[in-house]
């Protein structure tokens, strides 16, 4: 928009800077040195008491041995070796990744192939399949663990499939079995991610001009190689958020685990999450949980930057 | 592009496979609130409808509702006005130490509720603020002030710079040039901003659950876990309290559902 109206009132009062993108933006020598600051200051007052503060205390309690009531010893870094060698808390870290997979990996594969045959034929009803995929997103994590409760409960919906169609010798407590909770409680991730990821993969998709594929179908490009060729190539941008999003939230989740197993059968579903709670809140270990939580922290952002780097790479 | 039929058909089928999977949980909780809660019920017919007010008053989902109303409508107020200012600043002006101050927000989207809970409630429990509505609100700003200030950076930075200039020439102060120009011109970043504070908040669950250990500001998911803890036998009635918790944010994403998809698909892809 030009000001053109406003000519008069600009010959009265000339720009100190002319001309240029920089003109625009308040410089220190225009404005009062501190305005910007003064903007800044009580979003960075909360963020700083209520965010960065607390991260750093978490850093510093994590060099104790605290119960959260009587003094604290010093312990240097031993809550970190714990939880490298303590079962539980490696347990928690493993299951984790195993979260990472069903969360984000599976997801994406599902959402990549999902979002090309729906890109590949433009269908109608997309709009309303969008909306239908994106609800896991904005259900609560604590009702959508209550419906899938019920769903694996021994007598829960999926058992009663089962015996419908003569497998009821796989019908199981579902939550309550050492070897299916882990992957059961991973199927939940799965589906509250998996419309996400299709979502701002088809986004994506939509981006690509449709000469490109009608130059490989000249070309004689089937399908798969259209997937291999075309699509791959450039939704590698969309990948990279996707998985940045949902391994983030993988590794966040807490309610989910709080809801349907409380970390158990044992330690067969605990996370690191869920891990920072009890033992902070529920057994009095409060260093331990500051450690947990900070390494937490730190596998977060390690993998969204490597995800990043690589995405990055791979697009150049 | 010329499709085969079959491949239309095939395509179909995709969609409505995708779309029963994603809604089948949905629909058996659904049901389910609606089953017999008992046995004395269940003769009276299948359909119970009444379940909703009994979990309502059972579960003290009024007073639950009550309170994650007042500390959404805290986050949600607060993100938006420090949001704003901030991000105003971020995307409009040049300042020494713009680029280290804006990455350490930055960050905050990132650091989970787990690394800062456990020194939150020590140290507040220290000054006397647990149970407090600020103990679990303003962890929550914290939290959507990092996103908040980002997601107004981007769009301050998307508005015509001759726009401010403009302003700016006829002796409009930044403040208002900001209050009167940028933000009704930018109605639709703030409400999409709004919208998704609004449903984060409303889901949260660690922060309330750690920051009033005697469940005096108890929020609407956490009541419904105590509930899950109370109530083994009555899943009807926990169906009915889930279904409750689940709705302000499932109506308000079938009206607003836009600006969810939207904030939720740019606020992650970076610049």
């Amino acid at each position: 928009m030009q000001s053109s109206p406003r000519r008069s009132k600009r010959e009265l009062k000339p720009p100190e800077r002319p001309g240029g993108r920089s003109s625009s933006r308040y410089s220190a020598r225009q404005g009062r040195r501190i305005t910007p600051y003064l903007y800044i200051l009580p979003a960075f007052l909360v963020y700083g008491v209520f965010m960065l503060y607390p991260l750093a205390r978490s850093v510093h309690l994590s060099l104790f041995d605290w119960d959260g009531l009587t003094l604290a010893t010093y312990v240097g870094f031993d809550n970190y070796v714990d939880v490298l060698n303590d079962e539980r808390l490696r347990a928690a870290f493993g299951n984790a990744l195993t979260f990472v997979f069903f969360y984000a990996v599976l997801p994406v594969c599902i959402g990549l192939v999902l979002a090309a045959v729906l890109t590949r034929a433009r269908v109608r009803g997309l709009s309303i399949f969008r909306t239908i995929v994106f609800l896991p997103q904005v259900i609560a994590m604590v009702v959508v663990a209550i419906a899938w409760r019920q769903i694996y409960a021994p007598d829960g919906s999926l058992n009663t499939l089962l015996r419908a169609i003569g497998l009821g010798d796989l019908a199981r407590p579902w939550l309550g079995d050492y070897t299916f909770s882990l992957p059961a409680v991973g199927i939940i991730g799965t589906w509250v991610s998996t419309g996400l990821v299709t979502v701002l993969l088809m986004a994506g998709m939509a981006k690509i001009p449709v000469e490109q594929f009608e130059a490989a179908r000249l070309d004689g490009a089937g399908p798969v190689r259209e997937f291999f060729a075309i699509i791959l190539p450039s939704v590698r941008a969309e990948i990279t958020v996707a998985l940045t999003l949902t391994i983030v939230a993988s590794l966040k989740t807490f309610d989910l685990i709080y809801v349907t197993t409380r970390g158990g059968p044992g330690s067969s579903t605990t996370v690191p999450s869920y891990e920072v709670y009890r033992r902070a809140f529920e057994q009095g270990q409060v260093g331990s949980a500051a450690a947990v939580g900070v390494t937490l922290t730190v596998l977060i952002f390690v993998i969204s930057l490597v995800v990043n780097k690589i995405g990055d790479r791979s697009s150049s | 592009m010329r499709i085969s039929k079959v491949e239309r058909l095939g395509n179909y089928a995709i969609l409505i496979f995708f779309s029963f999977v994603v809604l089948a949980p949905i629909f058996t909780i659904i049901s389910t609130a609606f089953s017999p809660a008992s046995a004395a019920d269940a003769r009276e017919g299948s359909f119970h409808p009444e379940n909703f007010v009994t979990a309502w008053q059972e579960g003290r989902f009024g007073q639950y509702m009550a309170t994650s109303v007042l500390v959404s409508l805290i986050v949600v107020v607060l993100t938006v006005i420090l949001s704003l200012l901030s991000g105003y600043a971020f995307g409009t002006m040049t300042f020494r130490g713009q680029s280290v101050l804006f990455y350490l927000f930055l960050v905050g989207i990132m650091i989970p509720a787990e690394a800062i809970v456990v020194p939150l409630f020590f140290d507040l429990r220290t000054l006397g603020l647990t149970d407090t509505v600020w103990a679990v609100a303003l962890p929550q700003v914290a939290q959507s002030v990092a996103f908040g200030t980002y997601w107004m950076r981007t769009y301050f930075r998307g508005v015509n710079p001759s726009m401010i200039e403009a302003a700016r020439m006829d002796g409009a102060s930044p403040r208002r040039i900001l209050w009167s120009i940028l933000v009704p011109m930018g109605r639709p970043a703030v409400t999409t901003m709004m919208v998704l504070v609004f449903m984060w908040t409303w889901n949260e669950f660690l922060i309330p659950l750690v920051m009033s250990p005697t469940g005096e500001f108890r929020t609407a998911p956490l009541g419904l876990a105590l509930f899950q803890g109370q109530y083994t036998q009555g899943t009807a009635l926990l169906a009915a309290g889930a279904v409750l918790v689940a709705l302000p944010v499932v109506v308000l994403y079938f009206i607003l559902q836009r600006h969810f998809i939207r904030g939720m698909l740019e606020g992650a892809v970076r610049e």
